[in-house]
């Protein structure tokens, strides 16, 4: 089980033949994933370790049917990949390009609504589901299969705290990288929602950084969950005014500060790790495996 | 990345929204050159920083005189550790009513904001703080732009006899927002004087990630960070004495954190990014020890795109001679380890023990 992708997944791969795209094409092969298709505009007809490259998502839908599509565009054309990919009604759209302009992530979020596609990210990692199906970036040798819901802003940071799980016996169901811009797809609640939902899931890691109040907008939802969920939130040295790497991750003269959201998180009750293996030790405890 | 006031006005003014007539000027003697064609002055210190009235980085001046002395006095003054360099010199508006009038991104809805208050020139924060009911919010819909409904909304709020001059400035602020990729177009104080409307100041700050379809040259704080944006590559100058050189931007600020639990201080904040190679990991140690406080240097890798035995072997090449703390994890792992341990170096297993092994370390030097 798990969320959102599983072993029966189609996956296509916009951007398949630049070089990000075909080492990750790759990876998921490797990893597991049903890579159906690609699309580069321009290298329609050719292929790619196989894999049929089109020159147009309308092109693969009719040939391959995906029910995915993981976008490796560069951020220059990234809005178009994904308006391309929402007018032909691909249910899930996972983009990992790091650099998309906020105000195309304003026009893209607004197109979403009302159409039949959920887009995750843009500037992550992906979603895993181990011994299923990765439509993403995240290193194949650290999974596990499990029950450990994990989602995450962050990305190597996100490796690192699958790896401890994975090397401390807690296997996941699905790891999720919604994306470290301040617009994203889909939200930590909706993703929360998903894992409530899915009986393989027994408890939840989310992972949050510095900036917005993304992690303070989750609380109601993780009180109201049958589930327990443990928080893991970074930037506690960052100084203000100063982005952290992530456009999205500055702690602005409006908030989002580390401390705030972890004080908001143990006010409500809620577990706060305050390092990766803290998360698995705690989780431990929790979760009978 | 933030814009200079002067920069931002004469978008403004290209767009139609009027702003006090003025120069910028890098020599206090100008001043007076310009004070003599328009008489009263205001002469305002141009730094990417808040709170310049306060900090005496904004005088005026009566005679061009008047105006060198003052602008002798701003010229070279630090505010909030930025020395000025510049000035912009302009005609003094003595204010009948200020306003404020602000677009910014609301994180949640996904979408931009209007903002406008009855009052202006004061920080727009406090206000939303200390009297909410003051503050008009809109939000507009990023595929139709700004209603008409919407525009007149902001214009009765701030003055019904002169709604029409209003909704022009609330119509051209938006095309600003959205033709340079805004992250916040703020006009405050907007001021009403003998009848006419003026941005006295213009704040523009512009998305990064947009700056491939826009014009600005980027200029960045301090000489580190410029050369690490210029190799594609993210630097933060911190005050402690441990460097941090990390893929990835949460992993960099989970290391940091760590250093801190360990009771250590971190000296920076990098984030090599994902995929980087032998050439830029180089680039990177030379950035992270040309700050001299820097006693032991933490590398933390976990690669997907970015390769362990490229890393370790621009460790192995390398020509600084500061201590360093190494964890290699992920893509190639093994062939990364191997390198090391060829040239005597070790590994750390987790960020947890580069942290603490580091923290050490630097008691120790």
């Amino acid at each position: 089980m798990g969320i959102l992708i599983n072993k029966n997944t189609r996956v296509l791969v916009q951007g398949i033949t630049g070089h990000e795209g075909s080492f990750h094409t790759a990876q998921m092969k490797e990893f597991g994933t049903d890579v159906a298709g690609g699309v580069t505009p321009g290298k329609g007809g050719s292929e790619v370790f196989g894999i049929p490259v089109f020159d147009s998502v309308k092109e693969a839908v009719e040939e391959v049917d995906p029910d995915a599509t993981v976008v490796f565009v560069p951020p220059r054309f990234t809005a178009d990949a994904i308006f391309e990919a929402i007018d032909s009604e691909i249910e899930l759209i996972v983009c990992i390009t790091e650099g998309v302009p906020v105000h195309d992530m304003m026009r893209i979020c607004a197109y979403l609504e009302g159409s039949s596609s959920r887009l995750i990210g843009p500037n992550c990692p992906g979603i895993t589901t181990p011994g299923g199906s990765k439509a993403g970036i995240m290193p194949n040798p650290i999974h596990l299969p499990g029950n450990i819901g994990l989602v995450s802003r962050s990305g190597t940071l996100t490796y690192e705290i699958i790896d401890l799980l994975s090397k401390g016996g807690l296997g996941q169901s699905t790891s999720v990288g919604i994306g470290g811009d301040p617009i994203i797809g889909t939200s930590f609640v909706e993703i929360l929602n998903l894992f409530e939902e899915d009986p393989a899931t027994h408890a939840v890691v989310l992972v949050g950084e510095i900036g917005g109040t993304a992690e303070q907008d989750a609380i109601d939802f993780i009180e109201a969950m049958s589930k327990p969920v443990i928080a893991y939130v970074v930037g506690v040295s960052a100084p203000p005014g100063k982005t952290m790497g992530h456009a999205g991750a500055i702690v602005s003269k409006g908030g989002g500060t580390a401390r705030e959201k972890i004080q908001a998180f143990e006010s409500a009750g809620i577990m706060v790790g305050n390092s990766p293996e803290d998360i698995v030790n705690k989780l431990k405890n929790i979760v009978i495996i | 990345m933030d814009l200079y006031e002067h920069d931002a006005k004469r978008i403004f003014s290209k767009y139609g929204i009027p702003v006090p007539a003025g120069d910028l000027v890098t020599d206090a003697r100008q001043a007076g050159e310009i004070a003599a064609k328009l008489g009263h002055v205001a002469i305002k210190a141009q730094v990417l920083a808040g709170g310049r009235g306060k900090a005496g980085g904004i005088l005026t001046a009566a005679t061009p005189q008047e105006a060198v002395q003052k602008a002798e006095r701003i010229m070279g003054m630090s505010i909030k550790g930025l020395t000025v360099k510049k000035l912009l010199v302009e005609e003094y508006k003595k204010p009948e009513k200020e306003m404020y009038i602000g677009i910014t991104i609301d994180r949640k809805a996904r979408s931009p904001v209007f903002i406008a208050a009855t009052e202006g020139g004061v920080d727009i924060e406090e206000i939303a703080k200390s009297s909410p009911e003051k503050i008009f919010r809109t939000h507009i819909n990023p595929l139709t732009g700004i209603h008409d409904y919407q525009v007149r909304s902001v214009a009765y709020l701030l003055g019904r006899a002169d709604s029409a001059s209003i909704s022009n400035l609330v119509r051209k602020l938006y095309m600003i927002f959205t033709d340079h990729d805004c992250m916040l177009a703020e006009i405050n104080p907007l001021v009403r004087t003998s009848g006419a409307f003026y941005a006295l100041d213009a704040k523009m700050v512009i998305d990064d990630n947009s700056l491939f379809r826009q014009e600005f040259a980027q200029e960045e704080e301090d000489e580190l960070s410029a050369l690490a944006k210029q190799h594609g590559m993210s630097y933060v100058g911190l005050d402690g004495d441990i460097g941090c050189m990390v893929n990835g931007a949460g992993l960099a600020m989970a290391t940091l954190d760590m250093i801190e639990q360990h009771g250590g201080r971190p000296a920076n904040f990098m984030d090599v990014r994902a995929g980087a190679d032998e050439e830029q990991i180089r680039t990177a140690l030379q950035i992270v020890s040309a700050n001299k406080n820097v006693k032991v240097i933490i590398i933390n890798i976990f690669g997907g795109l970015t390769r362990c035995d490229e890393v370790a072997r621009a460790i192995a090449g390398r020509e600084i001679k500061i201590p360093l703390v190494i964890r290699l994890a992920g893509t190639h792992e093994e062939e990364g380890r191997k390198i090391l341990s060829d040239h005597g170096i070790s590994m750390a297993m987790s960020t947890q023990e580069v942290a603490r092994r580091a923290v050490e370390l630097g008691h120790t030097h």
